[in-house]
Parts: structure tokens; C-alpha cells; sequence
């Protein structure tokens, strides 16, 4: 399933927000969206998913979803968003109990994705025993459960400490080598960037409009022992960013 | 049992020797108090020594029995009610009026919130009245509710729920504006319906509001009831104070109201024990 954004254009009352923005996921492809703070990437995530309504512009979906998919754009959320008052199991059953599945499939999809994510021992566990690697763990096993299309991740790493994130980095690599998702993944940390990205997407400063697209053709598994061309190549995309960050981290904020 | 994965750790290095020197001196210790500890026995204690400060008192003659009567006469007084059976009756139409009011008053509030928390047109119709007619003291409307509901039960009823439904109604609606709205999104994210998005996202995340609004419509029920049963009630706790102050048997009085300071104590307990079941996730 392919995903096309079209002429994105989006304005907070008067304050412009996003202008003409465009670009595909293909099919196994992690496109990362960076940009200085304030350029409407998160918003720019919530209108692909379609959470919110641009003012013009369109998201379209190409082809049909693969088989089993119960929701084609699922989110994977900064603050997780956990329901705290289910255990971890009960988390991931939530989304999957509006689908008329028997009870006994839900039981194997639930087993299923917990194992892929190492969380099985800890399926009884309620959201605040874990940390906050382990619930972002959990939040990846409720959005595997539902086999999406395109994974939407919201800067997934960002609440996290650095020693978590290089951990959640690695599972999030060995992931994708054994089910090649889909995932248009914000943020605002460049290694992460270059480190998951088949193609990296650098917005200006606000209104959000693409500054340029950088192509990473190193396979993603081969990243860590070439980290001086990651390196380059995050540095590269900083020269790209750091006037308008610079511009941005200066600017007043009379918008929300 | 979760945590405790028993992996093999590489030894720890060994510290460096330090030498102390003499004119070492150890760090003060600045830290500690301004954190509440629990001190179960404490309550107990100071009720204690308020009981027997005041029978002493009234032993003494230091306190009139006109003006207070001694612990002692009031226990009699319950002693009485209890032997004469009266107690049951008592407590049997009071404890069916505070239960069906309650229960009613809070039902229809947690309806009503979940309207008004939900439901932008319910909240611009219904808000105001329901703020505008909390305030009213429900006492003030008994006479009232004689009229319409009869001076039996039914205005008694009608007094307890009315004054614990508008609370229940502000608690729920806060409690539902109060739910994190990013787990709301995140269930229309994964195509949950209203109904499952309602059902398991937004009532259990306004219950701990719910809960907490049960503790004040739970004592404002108590207060009610013995406002109702002072009009045209033959059993009940509050008619009992009443009588007993009409002749100025104090001890019945103070008998009295001790009965309803053990109600009040049984409720708060029991809705702590339904806090401590459904809020099981807090910490």
C-alpha cells in the first residue's frame, strides 16, 4: 500500500502552518520528517492519519490494504497512550475487541505480538510498573496487532532517556528487517533520522514548507558500522536545518 | 516477580581505599520531615481522651447535665434504643430513605454529567440550570416536595435525591472533561467506536472524579435525611433527634447524632473500599 500526501496546506487562524507539502511512503519505506520546533510536523502526522482536516491538500491511499489489516495508518504516539487502568494485554486487546474477532484469535494476535516485542513475561503488568521504554514497547505491540499499512510514529523516542532510545532504536531496526513496515516517523532528533530513514524530509522553519529530501541508500542493517557516513550525512542535513532552527528558537510564539 | 530476571553481572570493581583524615568532619543531616506519616493510632487516642475528659467533666459537675449530658447517660440513652428494639426501626426507614435516594440521586447524575460532559448541546441547555440550581438548599424546597410527593416517603426520597444529584452531575461532567483527551484520539486512531471509546476510554477515565463525588453527596445525603425526617416521619433517626430535642432529653440527642457520626464513618469507609477496588491502576 502506497501513501500519497498532495499540496498539504494548513493555517491556525491566521497563523500559516504547513504550505504545499507533498511526498509518498512506498511500501517498506521509513520516510522521517525533521524540522525545527513549531514547523508542524506533528500536525502534518495528524493529518495523514486523518485526526485532523487540512485546509487543503489531500492524503490518498494507493492499492489495497495487505490481508489481515484491521487499520491501515496506525499511530504510535510520543506520550504512548496507554490506557493506565488496563494491564498491558488488556492494552492491546482494546484495539482489536471492536472487530468481531473470536475470543480465542485475539488471545493468539495478543500472544503473537508480545512475543515479537519481548513483552510476554510482563503481560499482567499495569502501564505504571513499566518504564518508559517498556510502555513504549507496549504501544508497538498494539499498533503490530492491528498489521498496518503505514505506521505513524510521532516522535516515539522523544520522552525517552538516551540509553532507552539507542535500545528502542535497535528493536525498531530489527523490527523493520523482519517485516519491512511502512512508517512516516517525526522527529526532531537527526540521529534518529539518519539512523531509520530510507529518505529524510527536512521542513523550514514555520509556515512548514520542504526544505529538501534526503535520500539514505545504506541499508538499514548495515548503519551501525558505518557510522562516519551517518555521520556525514547527519551533519549534512543539520547544515540544512540550523539557520532555521536558529530563526525558529528566536521566534515569539503567539500562536498556541 | 516481574523484574526480577536473574541475569549474570560481570563483578563489580572494588572500591578505592580512602583515608579518613582527621580533621574530617560529616555532613549534617538537613533533610527529612514535611511528608504526612501514617499514624493509625493517633485518632483513636485523641477520641479517647476526649470522652474521658469529658465524663470527667460532667462527673465532676463541672458540666451541667442540662447543657451536655455525660458520655455515659447517652450510651445509656443508646442502650435504651437498643433494648426496646427501637434501634432497628430507626435505622430501617433511615437507612432505606439514605439508600434509595442516594442511589437514584447519584444514578441520574452520573446520566446526566456524562450528557453534559459528552454532548455540547446538552452541556449549552443543561450547565446553567445545573449551576444555577445547585445552589438552592434542597432543605429550603422540602415544604415543596410535601406538596408534590406526599408527606410520607416520597418528599423524603425526593429531598435525598435531588441534593445528591446535582453534585454527582458537576463531578461527572469534571470528571469527563478531566480525561486525557490524547487517549481519546489515540482510540479514534485505532477506529474504536463511540461506544467502545465512551465505555473504555472515558468512564473509567472520569471514575476516580465519580468516586471522589460520591464522598460529598454521601454526607450531604446524611444531612438531608435529617432535614426530611423532621417533617412527618414516626421512624427514623433524624425523627428520633427531633423528639429528643423537643423534650430536651440531651443524652436521646446526643445519641442520636452519634448514630449518624457512625453512618457517616461506615460510608466513607465503604467508598474508600470501592476507591481502593476500581482505582487498583493509581498508585
Amino acid at each position: 500500500m502506497e501513501l500519497s500526501i498532495e499540496h498539504i496546506t494548513h493555517a491556525y487562524d491566521t497563523t500559516q502552518v504547513l504550505e504545499d507539502i507533498s511526498f509518498s511512503v512506498q511500501p517498506g519505506e521509513i520516510v522521517c520528517i525533521v524540522g525545527p520546533s513549531g514547523c508542524g510536523k506533528s500536525t502534518l502526522l495528524r493529518f495523514v492519519g486523518g485526526l485532523e482536516r487540512p485546509n487543503a491538500g489531500q492524503v490518498m491511499l494507493h492499492g489495497a490494504p495487505p490481508a489481515g489489516c484491521l487499520n491501515p495508518l496506525t499511530y504510535i504516539f510520543q506520550d504512548f497512550a496507554l490506557l493506565p487502568w488496563r494491564t498491558v494485554e488488556g492494552n492491546v486487546s482494546l484495539v482489536l475487541e471492536d472487530h468481531r474477532m473470536p475470543r480465542a484469535q485475539i488471545r493468539a494476535v495478543i500472544d503473537d505480538v508480545l512475543a515479537r516485542t519481548n513483552l510476554t513475561d510482563f503481560r499482567r503488568a499495569l502501564p505504571r510498573q513499566l518504564s518508559g521504554g517498556m510502555k513504549q514497547r507496549v504501544a508497538i505491540a498494539r499498533a503490530l496487532s492491528v498489521r498496518p499499512a503505514v505506521m505513524l510514529m510521532d516522535e516515539p523516542l522523544s520522552a525517552l532517556d538516551a540509553q532507552t532510545r539507542e535500545l528502542l532504536m535497535d528493536d525498531l531496526v530489527e523490527l523493520w528487517t523482519r517485516e519491512h513496515f511502512s512508517a512516516c516517523y517525526v522527529t526532531h532528533n537527526l540521529a534518529e533520522a539518519v539512523r531509520l530513514g530510507h529518505k529524510v524530509i527536512v521542513l523550514s522553519r514555520r509556515p512548514g514548507r520542504i526544505r529538501e529530501i534526503v535520500q539514505i541508500d545504506i541499508p538499514l542493517s548495515e548503519r551501525p558500522e558505518r557510522g562516519a557516513e551517518l555521520d556525514r550525512l547527519q551533519r549534512q542535513v543539520w547544515q540544512i536545518m540550523r539557520e532555521e532552527a536558529r530563526q525558529a528558537d528566536m521566534e515569539l510564539t503567539d500562536a498556541a | 516477580m516481574l523484574h526480577e530476571r536473574v541475569q549474570e553481572r560481570p563483578p563489580a570493581v572494588a572500591p578505592p581505599e580512602i583515608a579518613i583524615r582527621p580533621e574530617a568532619q560529616p555532613v549534617p543531616f538537613r533533610g527529612g520531615g514535611f511528608q504526612p506519616e501514617r499514624q493509625p493510632y493517633v485518632a483513636w487516642l485523641v477520641f479517647a481522651v476526649l470522652l474521658l475528659l469529658w465524663e470527667a467533666g460532667s462527673r465532676t459537675g463541672l458540666i451541667s447535665s442540662i447543657v451536655l449530658p455525660a458520655p455515659s447517660q447517652a450510651f445509656g440513652a443508646f442502650m435504651d434504643l437498643v433494648r426496646t428494639g427501637m434501634l432497628w426501626k430507626h435505622l430501617d426507614a433511615s437507612l432505606y430513605r439514605l439508600i434509595v435516594g442516594w442511589t437514584a440521586g447519584t444514578a441520574l447524575g452520573i446520566v446526566v454529567g456524562l450528557l453534559i460532559g459528552l454532548s455540547s448541546l446538552a452541556r449549552a441547555g443543561l450547565l446553567q440550570l445545573v449551576s444555577a440550581l445547585f445552589a438552592i438548599p434542597k432543605i429550603a424546597l422540602l415544604p415543596l416536595f410535601v406538596v408534590w410527593f406526599g408527606i410520607g416517603e416520597g418528599s423524603k426520597v425526593a429531598t435525598i435525591l435531588f441534593g445528591t444529584f446535582f453534585p454527582t452531575v458537576i463531578a461527572t461532567y469534571a470528571g469527563v472533561d478531566g480525561v486525557d483527551r490524547n487517549l481519546i484520539r489515540m482510540g479514534q486512531s485505532f477506529g474504536l467506536s463511540s461506544r467502545s471509546i465512551v465505555r473504555k476510554i472515558i468512564v473509567p477515565g472520569a471514575l476516580p472524579a465519580i468516586l471522589s463525588g460520591f464522598r460529598i453527596s454521601a454526607s450531604i445525603a446524611i444531612v438531608l435525611l435529617v432535614a426530611a425526617e423532621m417533617i412527618g416521619a414516626q421512624y427514623g433517626i433524624g425523627a428520633y433527634i427531633l423528639t429528643a430535642g423537643a423534650l430536651f432529653a440531651t443524652d436521646q440527642l446526643i445519641a442520636g447524632v452519634a448514630i449518624l457520626a457512625v453512618i457517616g464513618l461506615v460510608i466513607s469507609w465503604l467508598i474508600s473500599r470501592a476507591e481502593r477496588f476500581f482505582l487498583r491502576w493509581r498508585v
